[in-house]
């Protein structure tokens, strides 16, 4: 009887939960709802958890006599990883995000990997299906978590090149074969009850050691620029091991809010590899730098450079301005500035509108937060399709810190390494000013044929310091008119 | 009366399919304007783990379980926490000019030209 209303209690919260993480993502799809969309979700984990205590009231036998210390324990952990991790998300920079979501990720395939860990120690799962499921999610969670630890270090700049092997393939083919073969070993001793040839809590050992590597293995040769997509397989693989740990733990809040995560993240990661033209398979499998050494076609006329103020008046008397910022931007903290230029620009009657590439910045979307971070209302803001028939009439195409995304070469240099990805046809407008530090490649180390044409002039230097400049010579304009 | 749970065999499989679904449906809607922050979101959501790890910690009897499902609390927590401050602080950002919001809908969004007068 004493077990019967804290399940009760627990029963109800967890669906609360499960219906609030659903309903908070639905929110989401417009960013006039998303703000209280994120809310409602925390809303649904903070009940969850508070409720989770209530399984003391119902602990195994032999657990009993540790209730106490690991009540203490519970508490001590939610208020030492939460706190740390809600301090490092208030502080974290917006251009380390991508860093912070896969640290995140991978804590959470970690606590997946962990509790699977538990259940094989202990022998609690019940059954084939439970043991092979608690296996699945073990694998799945291990592998995300120290492959999300590699997309961190790679992200933050700590692991700089691709490291490949030679028959790095093959490696890592034989590594999940062990991974599997060891799992399956494990599974059959431990449900035909034979006696294993090392003691079974080695093979648990084994086991995770191989998915762990198996996991920093598959990401040590993907490129920086692929990161995002990686981090987006591992967002859906935390999310389907916590959905399977949720099975074997029967606990239904975590079985669909971890399968909802991980077919959304399947989903997104395929959103992702179309919008850099790649195939999820050509991510995983192949370096972008590799293929960027095939010889270049050659390119006609030369690099004009001008002067930051002559552009910024240009751009005072043209109709329409279009900005196309790029990653270049964000590393030289030049979103506020940009923003007081377009106010500039605005108040002269000019239209200006922002067009961002789907992989602009180092995630999918980090553009579109960076200039919201910088007060960038989001009418302002157009996205790929949106907008890129706009060019032909725009009278200025104003690129800053962008590159490899309105390269020409994408849509007719067959041996391009970006030939097909979709881009911005700032080549297009009448006038195109591009805003760079030198004269060196993108990230995709290729020459831009676009900075070689007529309607083409360069403003080289620091954005930020080239924003600072048109704008003085913009705002000296309107003093000259006044006096 | 019992209110003991218990889901398996295809229960468990109709389960997993709808969530699956309902998962994908969901997303399919959200504007590329916001896929970052759904990242981040979608990460917070799977920081539900937190739970299980609590019920794993509370009914560990040994050394080595204990050990385990500690970490499992700390980085189930961190996972949730983290994720909830990064994505709130993001969609706290986005605001349209100075006039009443209107929802943008799907990847096609077709905002309003800026009024130029």
């Amino acid at each position: 009887m004493l077990t019967m209303i804290p399940q009760l209690v627990i029963g109800i919260t967890d669906l609360a939960a499960a219906f609030l993480f659903m309903f908070g993502l639905k929110q989401m799809s417009s960013p006039v709802t998303a703000p209280s969309g994120i809310k409602v979700a925390g809303i649904g984990m903070l009940v969850a958890v508070l409720a989770s205590f209530l399984y003391a009231f119902d602990v195994d036998a032999a657990a009993k006599p540790f209730l106490l210390s690991n009540l203490g324990l519970a508490a001590v952990a939610l208020i030492v990883g939460g706190g740390i991790s809600w301090w490092g998300g208030r502080k974290v920079a917006m251009t380390a995000m991508p860093q912070m979501v896969a640290i995140y990720n991978g804590m959470g395939g970690g606590a997946a990997g962990g509790i699977a860990a538990v259940e094989l120690f202990g022998g609690k799962y019940h059954g084939a299906s439970q043991l092979a499921v608690t296996l699945a999610g073990a694998l799945i969670g291990a592998v995300s978590l120290s492959g999300s630890l590699i997309a961190w270090a790679k992200l933050d700049g700590i692991l700089n090149h691709p490291l490949r092997l030679a028959g790095q393939r093959i490696i890592n083919g034989a590594l999940l074969f062990a991974t599997l073969a060891v799992g399956a070993y494990l599974a059959f001793t431990a449900l035909s009850g034979t006696t294993p040839l090392i003691p079974i809590s080695s093979l648990i050992y084994i086991f995770f050691a191989c998915a762990l590597i198996l996991g920093i293995m598959v990401t040590l040769p993907i490129g920086g620029a692929d990161m995002p997509v990686v981090i987006s397989i591992y967002n859906a693989f935390t999310g389907l091991a916590v959905g399977l740990e949720g099975f074997v733990l029967q606990n239904p809040a975590l079985m669909i809010a971890g399968m909802v995560v991980g077919a959304a993240g399947m989903l997104l990661t395929i959103l992702m590899a179309k919008a850099m033209n790649r195939s999820i398979t050509n991510v995983l499998f192949t370096n972008f730098g590799d293929i960027s050494k095939q010889k270049q076609g050659k390119i006609k006329g030369s690099l004009k450079p001008v002067e930051a103020g002559d552009a910024g008046i240009f751009m005072r008397y043209a109709k329409e301005v279009i900005i196309v910022p790029g990653y270049g931007l964000a590393v030289a903290q030049g979103q506020q500035k940009l923003y007081e230029f377009v106010k500039l620009l605005q108040a002269a009657g000019v239209i200006v509108k922002f067009a961002i590439h789907p992989v602009a910045g180092r995630m999918p979307g980090q553009m579109d937060v960076l200039l919201a971070e910088a007060g960038v209302p989001y009418d302002l803001i157009f996205q790929l399709e949106d907008i890129n028939d706009e060019f032909a009439q725009a009278d200025v195409a104003l690129v800053i810190g962008a590159n490899d995304v309105v390269n020409p070469a994408a849509r007719t240099e067959k041996s391009s390494p970006i030939f097909g990805m979709p881009i911005l046809n700032a080549d297009k407008a009448k006038k195109v000013y591009v805003v760079k530090r030198g004269q060196g490649k993108g990230y995709a180390g290729i020459v831009n044929a676009l900075f070689y044409g007529d309607n083409c002039d360069m403003v080289y230097g620091d954005a930020q310091a080239v924003l600072v400049k048109m704008i003085e010579a913009v705002r000296g304009l309107g003093t000259a008119a006044a006096a | 009366m019992n209110f003991a749970i218990s889901i398996d065999g295809f229960a468990a499989v109709y389960v997993f399919m709808l969530a699956a679904f309902a998962g994908w449906v969901i997303i399919g809607h959200v504007p590329a304007i916001l896929h970052t922050p759904l990242m981040s979101g979608s990460n917070f959501v799977h920081g539900i783990v937190v739970v299980g790890g609590i019920f794993t910690l509370l009914n560990a009897s040994n050394g080595l379980e204990r050990a385990i499902g500690f970490f499992a609390v700390l980085l189930g927590a961190g996972n949730a926490a983290g994720g909830f401050a990064v994505t709130d602080r993001m969609l706290a950002m986005f605001q349209v000019s100075g006039k009443p919001a209107h929802p943008i809908k799907s990847g096609h969004a077709k905002a309003r030209h800026p009024k130029t007068s």
